[in-house]
């Protein structure tokens, strides 16, 4: 089964990866703060109020989310993620992209070889129908497949 | 975006490759949020989230000596968050070893930072607004700031204006002199979108109430009501509570903006016209509150172990907390006959704040009573895996929502400090 939600793309690219949805808020520095410590390639999510990514590993992943939250540090740690390879594939957001995500997002894009394509606006109706393990394919026009086997 | 002739020249590279793309990054920012154009810093000083020489984070170092390099070095003066660690601070061996191999790049860091224009060696405190600190905004004032508790707070409780910039953007920012006008900066960004009335018994845990408030809010800006039965004026008091809870709000959620009835300063001016068309209303009561409390995790690995360490001060208490957790520790060991506080405790504030206060006799008196003083972020403490798996207990949301440490409400914590029972 294939749905395609239509967003606007805030860093441009083309990729496939498996889905990791959070329902709730993403706290940037509270679900890396422990891959980025101690040497994690997975990036497994350290959040322990998130229980939809709680310790789940988030690198390669289409992270789904409706915005990130905590820290003023959540667009370093995703910079740094980056820079250390341990960035999602890319990050979708059901609503309008919060100013950390945003920089985050700019910072790996401009400053490192790791971009992560960033799509947002992609509804709630976006992040109702995801699930964790679907197949998400972003587009450069911040079109997104979702494939469910 | 429309630039000026120095800020296009700047994104031309006539000031640099650096410079240029840090321009560049910030015009992505900025037009990522529809900004039409760039505003000039006018805040006297800057303030950073980034204080912790952390030994995995060499990408941050790395891009800092490329600015270093690149003459791309603050335009203004900055304070930055609390160092990580201090000596007086109680640590085992092995957990002293794990802290000089994750922080083994504090010493070259703050060599960056002064490179980089930082105000002086005791800067260093999250809530960089304190007078005895000096970093603080005038009303209207437009920032490049991060830390998300000092972001709100300058927002809400001086009136300047500031977006939730994340770090490395808030020194971006310093170094070109200007930011992205969208959000928080403009007018109608700084309208509220939910009605929040607080309608509690007695006043509220302030961190409990900003954890409430920033879980259902998330990143909106709400108007809340009903605080003026408990504050009569924004006087110290005021301020420290909305200190603590402003950042409840942002680490709970994503606030960067609330306005108070009667008591904040831009709810003074325009009242209830701060309210969008359509707002949201909701109403915190003691059922509320006590259900915030009720669903926080605990990951203890013994959820009956005893606690052995206490953080108070997440963000840095102000001058009056030290002074009144002075009295409440003095007052409750007195009543149990006790000399010494029976959990190791730690209250953190600000250099320039702790220093004073060390010397008055409400500190010494503290010290006398075991408990450690410091200027350290105890999140960093906490980040130490030898420290995490401590049972640990604090009054602060913050600290518990990025931390392996347990909340309790103030009155709790005491007891449990004091000697009494959990």
């Amino acid at each position: 089964m294939k749905r395609v939600f239509k967003g606007r793309a805030v860093v441009k690219g083309n990729v496939t990866a498996e889905a990791l949805v959070s329902k709730g808020g993403f706290n940037t520095l509270a679900s890396y703060q422990h891959s980025l410590m101690f040497g994690d390639k997975n990036g497994k999510c350290s959040d322990q109020n998130n229980q939809d990514l709680y310790k789940k590993p988030m690198a390669g992943k289409a992270l789904c989310m409706p915005q990130t939250i905590g820290s003023t540090t959540g667009g370093l740690v995703l910079y740094c993620a980056a820079s250390m390879s341990r960035q999602p594939a890319c990050l979708l957001f059901s609503k309008e992209i919060d100013s950390l995500a945003a920089a985050g997002a700019i910072l790996a894009d401009v400053w490192t070889d790791n971009s992560m394509p960033t799509v947002d606006n992609l509804g709630s109706e976006f992040l109702d129908y995801v699930q964790t393990g679907d197949t998400i394919t972003v587009y450069e026009d911040g079109s997104v497949e979702v494939i469910r086997s | 975006m429309e630039l000026t002739k120095r800020q296009r020249d700047i994104l031309d590279g006539r000031e640099g490759d650096v410079k240029a793309k840090i321009m560049k990054t910030l015009v992505m920012y900025g037009e990522t949020f529809g900004s039409e154009k760039m505003v000039d810093i006018t805040g006297k000083y800057g303030h950073l989230v980034t204080s912790f020489g952390l030994s995995v984070m060499k990408p941050v170092y790395d891009l800092m000596d490329t600015l270093i390099d690149g003459g791309a070095v603050s335009s203004q003066p900055f304070s930055v968050d609390p160092r990580p660690l201090e000596s007086c601070v109680p640590r085992n061996l092995i957990q002293d070893i794990f802290f000089r191999v994750m922080y083994s790049k504090q010493d070259d860091y703050d060599k960056q930072l002064k490179a980089l224009g930082i105000m002086g060696d005791d800067a260093y405190t999250c809530t960089c607004y304190m007078e005895e600190v000096g970093n603080i905004p005038k009303e209207g004032d437009i920032l490049s700031w991060a830390e998300s508790s000092a972001v709100v707070y300058a927002n809400s409780i001086l009136g300047a204006r500031c977006n939730r910039n994340s770090g490395i953007l808030d020194l971006f920012g310093s170094i070109v002199g200007c930011v992205p006008y969208f959000g928080l900066l403009t007018d109608e960004g700084r309208k509220a979108s939910w009605l929040i009335e607080v309608k509690t018994s007695k006043k509220p845990e302030a961190q409990l109430l900003g954890s409430a408030i920033g879980m259902l809010v998330m990143e909106d800006v709400p108007y809340i009501t009903g605080m003026d039965k408990y504050f009569s004026a924004l006087d110290d008091d005021a301020k420290a509570y909305f200190k603590d809870f402003g950042a409840a709000t942002a680490s709970n959620g994503a606030v960067g903006l609330y306005h108070i009835e009667g008591l904040a300063p831009e709810a003074v001016k325009q009242g209830r016209t701060l309210l969008k068309d359509g707002y949201k209303t909701f109403v915190i009561d003691d059922a509320v509150l006590a259900e915030t409390e009720k669903n926080y995790p605990v990951i203890w690995k013994d959820v009956n172990a005893k606690p052995k360490l206490a953080f108070i001060g997440c963000p840095h208490l102000s001058r009056s907390q030290l002074i009144a957790w002075s009295d409440r520790i003095d007052e409750a060991l007195g009543r149990k006959g006790a000399k010494k506080v029976s959990v190791k405790t730690v209250i953190t504030a600000a250099p320039a704040v702790m220093n004073r206060f060390k010397e008055e006799e409400k500190g010494r008196r503290l010290l006398a009573q075991g408990v450690v003083l410091s200027h350290i972020c105890p999140l960093m403490y906490m980040n130490n895996p030898q420290c995490a798996t401590m049972p640990v207990i604090t009054c602060s949301n913050k600290l518990r929502t990025y931390t392996s440490a347990r909340y309790y409400k103030e009155d709790a914590l005491l007891e449990m400090i004091t000697g009494g029972e959990r």
